[in-house]
């Protein structure tokens, strides 16, 4: 029995993160955030690590890994705030694509790192009161909020009854318009339809669902690294703050706020690991535990970002020092897909104790 | 990772279960029964194997080499069908691995046997009025005269002292020695001349724990474990065990399903709780909570087996984590039951024996007990962290 990452695994994390920290740095960050550039140089830098690729067969060029090393490198990613459209492109569009064994185009061209796949299933998570689409045949009319991924060449597209098309951007009648967000190193678009020409992907809700899933437990992971990054970041500039003649750090108030951080942090990454674990081998399990997972994530990470702020004093809240980026990165991933409250419920139901 | 046991264990798992089946209805249930049935209940399991596992023949266990994934299937199986898994007490789960670690071979031979089989019960003389948190502080003081030690001072809050027929006890030995190292560690009968035992009844009503006085307490000379002075490190080794053993997730998983099947089965307000979508995003979250912690206490065990595994931090946190915890899924089963939640003692309308009152308050003093979720996170940002320590103040007067 042995439970944590193998040998690769820690191998490949050692390798993400030595690219990220080498690669792009805060600086780097901040110029996407900016607008000043486009996370495409990133994206193509990942690619050749073979990231795009992780959960994509070998004979689609990819590396055929499973859910737990896409956590690790999401964890990374999350570490290090990084641009990059992991979460739709490499995580949710290669699951749906291969569970409906379609397109292995695209799915090639993802390996490759030359195409990017948003995500809008808004509609099948949480309809929302502004917007909604409807279906005749394969033509797809009217309106998505907060597509994952402002410059995808082709999104995929869930409607209520939790059937997945994949439009191409370069379709007539498809507007993209990117929606400002807090998070600026992931972008969301709004999808206006107007008579879209479609092509069915699915109408399996299973694989709909086992898509959402992997992508739960992705953001959690991704969560988990952000927290944990906030958490790095508090203790080391607490070490070196000085007021009243000592350290920060030798406060106890200040002991007490990193102790409840890590308290609350520290088994999370066991869940983190485990959940991944349940997605790729128990599967009685998996949606039950990628539900709590990243619900559970979304509050110990606001916890945890928001208390690493407060242990910067003032310094926390400027833009010099950036941890709002990791306060954000957290919020992001807490709203996203599916809120905490939205996520237990459906924890409760997958063990039938709720409709 | 790689969470299979092999075939080897799923036999085992069979067999335990097999036992359960078998002989689970002889189990004790708790709060029930005569001392006379755990007694034999707990020789059964240490035949058996299920209790004593590991602590070797000659001292009465049931030998068997170390093997943490059977004890966890032990553990799992019993917690499961909810059977009692043998006597606990602080002279079991704490006493004795500090003896197989530290005790004498004598020491060994004279105590071991007859702790594990329930027939010497332990109580903890540790905190004092003046020394709680601080415990480094205390001052009871045992001076040597000729083959024996004399002992004067007092004791509080120690636990099941009334019941107890030893203590293990930490007494000063070295007064001009700095604090950490003039203390020793000492074992001697509470039915010794000069103990007066005065019970201290507790937030539940029951007097679990007690104010313990020592005058002139004459204990022979070769009842200390270690070496005289180092009776610091000896506490140490055992508050580890103790810390370990406050909150295991298999106890609270098997609360959090007792939650679930009030919530589903009883009707307290026109609905069942569990129809009522703010009860059940709190029994949400609080189940996701419990399994992190279970997850967490995988990954400590399997840190344990594999050591190349790190999971220091990890095991760092459960004390502070796992009681809290405990005291809030106690919370909400009370919620649940709104007004009923209240009864307790002989009312006749009282759910579960009133164990859900009883454990919320329990769990608040284990919160306290053991250190405090302060001192906790003293610990875990000191040790785990690296942050500095308090700084030292001058000493009074
Ligand atoms: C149910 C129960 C069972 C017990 N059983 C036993 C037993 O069997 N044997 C035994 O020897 N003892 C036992 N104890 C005693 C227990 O170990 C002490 O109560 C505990 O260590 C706290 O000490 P204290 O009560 O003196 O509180 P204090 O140390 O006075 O603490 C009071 C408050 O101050 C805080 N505080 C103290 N020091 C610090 C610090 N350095 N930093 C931050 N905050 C601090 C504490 O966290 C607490 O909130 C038991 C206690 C309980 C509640």
């Amino acid at each position: 029995m042995e439970f944590g990452l193998s040998a690769e695994q820690i191998l490949l994390q050692d390798q993400v993160s030595r690219f990220l920290k080498e690669q792009v740095p805060l600086e780097s960050v901040r110029k996407v955030a900016e607008g000043k550039e486009t996370d495409k140089g990133v994206w193509s830098n990942l690619a050749n690590l073979g990231i795009p690729g992780i959960l994509i067969k070998e004979k689609h060029g990819g590396l055929g890994l499973t859910l737990l090393d896409a956590a690790v490198v999401a964890e990374n990613l999350g570490y290090n705030v990084t641009p990059s459209p992991f979460l739709s492109t490499a995580v949710i569009a290669p699951i749906v694509l291969q569970l409906a064994n379609k397109r292995e185009d695209v799915l090639s061209a993802i390996s490759a790192g030359e195409k990017r796949v948003g995500i809008a299933f808004s509609q099948a998570i949480q309809p929302q009161h502004e917007s909604g689409i409807q279906l005749d045949g394969a033509i797809i009319e009217g309106r998505l909020l907060f597509a994952i991924d402002s410059d995808a060449d082709y999104y995929l597209v869930a409607d209520e009854q939790k059937a997945i098309y994949i439009v191409d951007v370069t379709s007539g009648g498809l507007e993209v318009s990117p929606l400002a967000t807090v998070e600026k190193t992931r972008s969301t678009a709004e999808l206006s339809f107007s008579r879209v020409k479609a092509e069915k992907i699915s109408d399996d809700r299973e694989v709909f669902h086992q898509a959402w899933n992997a992508a739960l437990v992705v953001m959690a992971a991704d969560t988990l690294g952000a927290s944990q990054s906030a958490l790095d970041q508090a203790v080391t500039y607490a070490g070196q703050r000085e007021q009243f003649n000592r350290v920060i750090a030798s406060f106890q108030a200040v002991k007490h706020m990193c102790a409840e951080m890590a308290a609350h942090l520290e088994p999370c990454r066991a869940m983190v690991w485990y959940s991944a674990h349940a997605f790729d081998e128990i599967p009685a399990e998996a949606t039950m535990m990628a539900c709590h997972t990243k619900a559970h994530l979304s509050e110990v990470g606001q916890f945890v970002t928001r208390t690493a702020t407060e242990v910067h004093g003032g310094m926390g809240f400027t833009d010099l020092v950036g941890l709002h980026y990791w306060f954000k990165r957290a919020g992001f991933n807490r709203q996203m897909l599916g809120s905490p409250e939205l996520l237990r419920k459906r924890a409760a139901t997958s063990q039938n104790l709720c409709a | 990772m790689d969470l299979s046991t092999g075939s080897e264990y799923e036999d085992f798992r069979k067999e335990v279960k097999q036992f359960i089946s078998q002989h689970g209805e002889k189990s004790p249930r708790p709060g029930h029964g005569s001392r006379k049935e755990a007694l034999v209940w707990q020789k059964l399991l240490i035949d058996n194997g299920y209790a004593a596992r590991t602590i070797p023949k000659e001292y009465g266990g049931f030998g068997a080499p170390p093997d943490i994934i059977r004890s966890r299937i032990i553990a799992e199986e019993f917690s499961n069908k909810q059977i009692s898994n043998g006597l606990g007490g602080q002279g079991i789960s704490m006493l004795v691995p500090v003896l197989l670690e530290m005790g004498s071979e004598s020491q060994k031979k004279q105590f071991i046997e007859q702790t594990i089989k329930g027939e010497i019960v332990w109580c903890q003389g540790y905190s004092e009025p003046g020394a709680g948190s601080d415990l480094a502080s205390l001052t009871t003081r045992a001076v040597l005269d000729g083959d024996e030690w004399v002992i004067n001072g007092q004791k509080i809050w120690t636990s099941t002292a009334h019941l107890a027929d030893w203590i293990f006890c930490l007494v000063r030995t070295e007064p001009d020695k700095p604090k950490h190292q003039g203390i020793s560690f000492l074992l001697f009968r509470m039915d010794s001349p000069g103990i007066e035992v005065r019970p201290l009844v507790d937030m539940t009503g029951d007097a679990n724990f007690n104010e313990v006085f020592f005058t002139d307490v004459r204990v022979p000379k070769d009842q200390i474990v270690g070496e005289r002075g180092q009776g610091w490190q000896v506490a140490n080794a055992l508050l580890g065990h103790e810390r370990s053993s406050l909150a295991p997730p298999d106890a609270t998983q098997s609360r959090l399903n007792g939650v679930i099947k009030m919530m589903k089965q009883k009707n307290f307000s026109g609905e069942r709780a569990i129809d009522n979508p703010v009860l059940l995003d709190r029994l949400m979250k609080i189940q996701g909570r419990v399994l992190a912690m279970k997850c967490n206490d995988m990954r400590i065990l399997s840190a344990r087996i594999n050591t190349n595994q790190d999971a220091r931090l990890a095991s760092m946190i459960v004390k502070l984590q796992g009681t809290e915890l405990r005291h809030e899924l106690e919370a909400l089963a009370i919620d649940v039951m709104g007004e009923l939640g209240l009864a307790y003692g002989n009312n006749p309308y009282i759910q579960d024996m009133g164990s859900w009152q009883y454990q919320y308050m329990y769990f608040l003093g284990l919160i306290i007990g053991g250190g405090t979720s302060q001192i906790q996170k003293n610990i875990i940002s000191e040790r785990g962290l690296g942050m500095p320590k308090e700084p030292k103040l001058e000493k009074k007067g």
